[in-house]
């Protein structure tokens, strides 16, 4: 132990020693002395972030295995922040020399010098630890997930199943992936937290090809906190589901471009609102004036029939966690209600630099990212409607029934590809439609989203932005967007 | 991380101890920092030192496994054995991978070219000075909401059970600037610009500065395009991005497995206009990330992939190199399945065309600058693409900046449709290219 009243000359010489293998109290002293530290350097806020990974991926092609990549990681960044301004350095070495290192490379980069020898460093006086994973029973959801045998037994039966279903398979993929994340925070501000998640995904990727068309459809679930996902996997739902999409695309016309009212299928559908809307609303966009949303709190930007949600909390789902990355409880946190922009999503940093209160959306795919303001399970609240009276409402438009990925840029200009769409025509799905591509401004396509039905669902994706890539849920019910500009040929 | 010779003494220490006789690691370690600024203030810096090493492990009855750690000390690495031996018996029983014949071959490429780092004060000095040199540039930049100045240090290595041991360094600086524009009554327009070079002393920052604001500045005055079918130019930029997306055309994994637009009978075949040529070539002397070898030893080399529009190599690892008969490239990525990848494009025109074209003379075609969003526009397994782009309409000389549209087509088609590929190449992170005229692609605009 070292003395009460530590001194700055006395560090280099303290060994302390706290567990390798698991993040508990015994990185209290370790830490709380190293945040002393920063604090004493005349850091205004210093944070650690300490992760471990245990992941693996498995990859079936055709009927065999032909990947199994285990991975482990283990590392810890430091951010110190200063006035505005913040630095963040990350290490892989995890003992007490390393993380003194990181940190006093983190001091210097913002110009701070360590304390003389003779200055006390004093310990932050951390909270009690906030132990999600023991709390939670989440100790032994790693040893409960399946097996590299039983994964690759899974995925291979799901694959055949594939083979069973769908015509002209050129190729046929069943991928599984689960990523076991043990994570610990603690803060200058006193915050000492713990937290295991678990996330796994499991998907079909087919390619059918007949001649010279082809169609290749992906499909993916995933889940947090049940090591039983991939025993119930329902994957013969899945794979009629995939086989049918591939069939209807084969032979697919290309869609003529133009403007046109579309609906768009529930689930994933959600991809529109989280591209189109949700990244406008983080801070991170605001705090850089690339959101057209920036200082419309409290004003309308979007159809008075259009409510939308960002949470943490849905069980189960992707996006779903008990604490963000900066040790915070996650929220439910409303963003849109009937079309008023009620809420942004911040972080630490946002906060600071923005004003906006913290919503424990402070995420980031790994160590070596510092946190960011970042969706969680977000998606447009079901409406009053029925989906009947949305196609109803449809001279000639596009029905997008499965989405595929998309961005925003600096302009609030958005872009989404489409894998699965159909012609509507006189408020009828008439023929199948390949190729398109649905473009459009964020401040003007929020105020054409006129309808919702009831059907809210949810859907896993990833999300890529400044803090790397993360788990999120899109969602929506089916909803009717008056028009939009669709790319095609 | 320790040195080769440490890991190697160890893995092998281990391995023994483990009772696994064959088995290799691949490894590398970044020492990186990078800074952005934000009206005149750094905003955020960030600085991170990381390994990571992959081991492969072949058990007994010759499957392997595999184990990515970032661990690379006594403990780790052992764990990593393990975990790779346990993860063996679950390996591919065909097409097994094995050591690259060439793991060994003498390399005749420089193996270090580090240079030292600038301090982090230097690169937010300069950060800070070409942002306000950028916002000087005209009245209606109102910002660069995204900047980056970096710099890095990498080391990779290689080593394996039956004594190959190779590793090499090199040292990377880049700046990207994207600035953005408010009038009063105009839609906020945005450009930026990227630069690479070895080290900060020899980084073009003005260069990219000056890129930038031109770019910005001639989006001011934007125009909707009607949509339609137009002869269009892509930058270097632009084609390389759509190159790469549909790799898959000369990838030899990508055609074993089935998910390639090619199959092998493509080899030899007339799949690009007969004056486009394209060559991978890692060792170029224009590419700052220069490798000397991939991720299973083997020495890169300069591979044409067209010449004159026919299709004369796919890019190997030693595995599908041994199924296809075919010549090692060095384009292996490691892994449980490893896989294929491209180091740094040259494309060039295959021979003096008998008609030339010029954006000064030409009229009514679209310069498209750059593509985005690919990772949800293309459709790589179908060959199509529906991007999109920033760009101009240009008649006679006079660019008019394209308000907001998409192009669409096929890339087979695409390669087919090259009317010119003009003389003079830009250079890109991706590869060296001149711009590629292609006749009647699709856009989208109004």
């Amino acid at each position: 132990m070292p003395p009460t009243a530590l001194l700055s000359r006395e560090l280099p010489t303290l060994d302390y020693s706290a567990t390798r293998d698991r993040f508990d109290d015994t990185w209290r002293l370790p830490l709380s002395t190293l945040l002393g530290l920063g604090r004493a350097a005349g850091a205004d806020f210093v944070e650690f972030f300490l992760e471990r990974v245990n992941y693996i991926s498995c990859l079936a092609e055709e009927d065999a295995i032909t990947s199994i990549s285990p991975r482990l990681v283990a590392g810890a960044g430091v951010r110190v922040f200063l006035g505005k301004g913040d630095c963040y350095v990350s290490t892989n070495d995890l003992s007490f020399k390393g993380l003194k290192s990181a940190l006093e490379k983190a001091l210097s980069i913002l110009g701070l010098n360590l304390p003389n020898p003779q200055a006390f460093v004093p310990e932050i006086n951390l909270e009690l630890l906030r132990d999600y994973a023991s709390i939670n029973g989440k100790e032994a959801w790693l040893s409960n997930c399946s097996s590299m045998q039983e994964m690759g037994d899974i995925l291979l039966t799901a694959n055949a199943q594939l083979n069973k279903d769908a015509d002209h398979v050129q190729s046929r993929r069943a991928t599984y992936f689960r990523d076991w994340q043990e994570v610990l925070v603690a803060a200058s501000d006193g915050v000492f937290a713990r937290d295991i998640r678990l996330t796994q995904s499991v998907g079909y990727s087919l390619l059918c090809a007949e001649g010279s068309d082809r169609a290749s459809i992906n499909k993916r679930v995933g889940a947090t906190n049940n090591p039983n996902f991939l025993r119930s996997w329902q994957y013969a739902e899945d794979s009629a589901e995939v086989s049918e999409s591939a069939g209807q695309m084969l032979h697919a016309d290309y869609v003529e471009s133009g403007n046109y009212p579309i609906i768009m299928a529930n689930e994933f559908g959600g991809v529109i609102f989280h591209e189109a809307c949700g990244h406008l609303l983080e801070t991170t966009q605001i705090e850089r004036k690339t959101s057209p949303f920036s200082e419309m709190k409290g004003q309308k930007i979007a159809h008075e029939n259009l409510t939308a949600w960002d949470e943490g909390l849905s069980p189960n789902a992707f996006g779903s966690v008990d604490m963000d990355d900066e040790g915070m409880p996650v929220q439910r946190t409303l963003l849109i209600e009937n079309g008023i922009l009620k809420n942004f999503l911040s972080d630490r940093a946002g906060c600071i630099r923005t004003g906006h209160p913290r919503t424990g959306s402070g995420r980031r795919q790994s160590y070596t990212y510092a946190a960011a303001s970042r969706m969680r399970n977000t998606y447009i609240a079901p409406g009053n409607f029925t989906n009947d009276e949305l196609f109803a409402s449809v001279d000639k438009g596009i029905y997008c029934k499965k989405m595929g990925g998309g961005s925003v840029g600096p302009t609030g200009e958005f872009n989404f590809g489409v894998d699965e769409a159909y012609l509507i025509e006189n408020g009828k799905i008439t023929k199948p439609l390949k190729g398109a591509t649905l473009i459009g401004e964020a401040k003007e396509i929020m105020k054409r989203i006129s309808m919702s039905s009831q059907d809210l669902g949810l859907a896993a994706g990833f999300c890529g932005s400044i803090s790397g890539s993360i788990y999120v849920t899109v969602g929506q019910p089916h909803i009717k967007v008056d028009e939009i500009t669709v790319g095609g040929r | 991380m320790s040195d080769v010779a440490t890991i190697a003494t160890i893995a092998k220490e281990k391995a023994q101890a483990l009772g696994i006789q064959k088995f290799d690691v691949c490894g590398s370690t970044v020492d990186e920092a990078s800074v952005q600024v934000d009206q005149g203030e750094p905003k955020q810096v960030k600085a991170s030192k990381r390994s990571s090493v992959m081991v492969r492990v072949w058990n007994e009855a010759n499957t392997v496994g595999v184990t990515t750690t970032s661990e690379v000390d006594e403990l780790g690495l052992e764990l990593a054995l393990k975990t790779a031996q346990e993860a063996s018996a679950f390996g591919a029983k065909e097409h097994v991978p094995d050591f690259s014949p060439e793991a060994t071959a003498t390399l005749d490429a420089t193996q270090s070219e580090l240079v030292p780092q600038a301090e982090i004060a230097t690169l937010i000095e300069n950060l800070v000075q070409t942002e306000a040199k950028l916002m000087d540039a005209h009245d209606a930049i109102a910002g660069v909401p995204y900047n980056d100045l970096a710099q890095r240090d990498a080391q990779r290595f290689y080593l394996n059970s039956e004594g190959a041991m190779r590793q090499e360094a090199r040292s990377s600086s880049s700046i990207y600037l994207y600035s953005k524009t408010e009038q009063e009554g105009k839609r906020p327009r945005s450009a930026g610009a990227y630069r690479v070079s070895q080290g900060l002393k020899q980084l073009d920052i003005e260069g990219c500065l000056q890129e930038t604001a031109e770019k910005t500045i001639s989006h001011l005055n934007y125009q909707p395009i009607t949509s339609g079918k137009y002869r269009v130019v892509l930058s270097a930029e632009a084609f390389l991005s759509l190159l790469g997306a549909f790799s898959n055309l000369f990838n030899a994994q990508s055609v074993l497995d089935n998910r390639s637009l090619s199959t092998v009978e493509s080899l030899g075949t007339e799949i690009a206009s007969p004056l486009l040529s394209v060559a991978d070539d890692a060792l170029h002397a224009d590419n700052v990330g220069k490798t000397t070898f991939d991720d299973e030893g083997t020495p890169t080399r300069r591979i044409p992939i067209i010449d004159k529009g026919v299709l004369t190599n796919f890019l190997h690892s030693s595995g599908t190199a041994k199924r296809l008969d075919s010549q090692l490239t060095g384009h292996a990525n490691l892994g449980a399945k490893v896989t294929v990848g491209p180091h740094f494009y040259h494309v060039f025109a295959a021979s003096t065309p008998e008609q030339t074209y010029s954006l000064e003379t030409a009229e009514n075609v679209v310069f498209i600058d750059d593509v985005q969003a690919l990772h949800a526009g293309v459709k790589a397994l179908q060959g199509s693409f529906s991007l999109p782009f920033d760009g101009w309409l240009v008649n006679n000389g006079e660019k008019i900046s394209i308000e907001s549209a998409t192009v669409a087509g096929d890339f087979r088609e695409l390669l087919k449709s090259i009317i010119y590929v003009e003389s003079e190449a830009e250079l890109t992170p991706g590869g060296i290219c001149p711009r590629i005229w292609v006749d009647e692609l699709s856009i989208t605009g109004e």
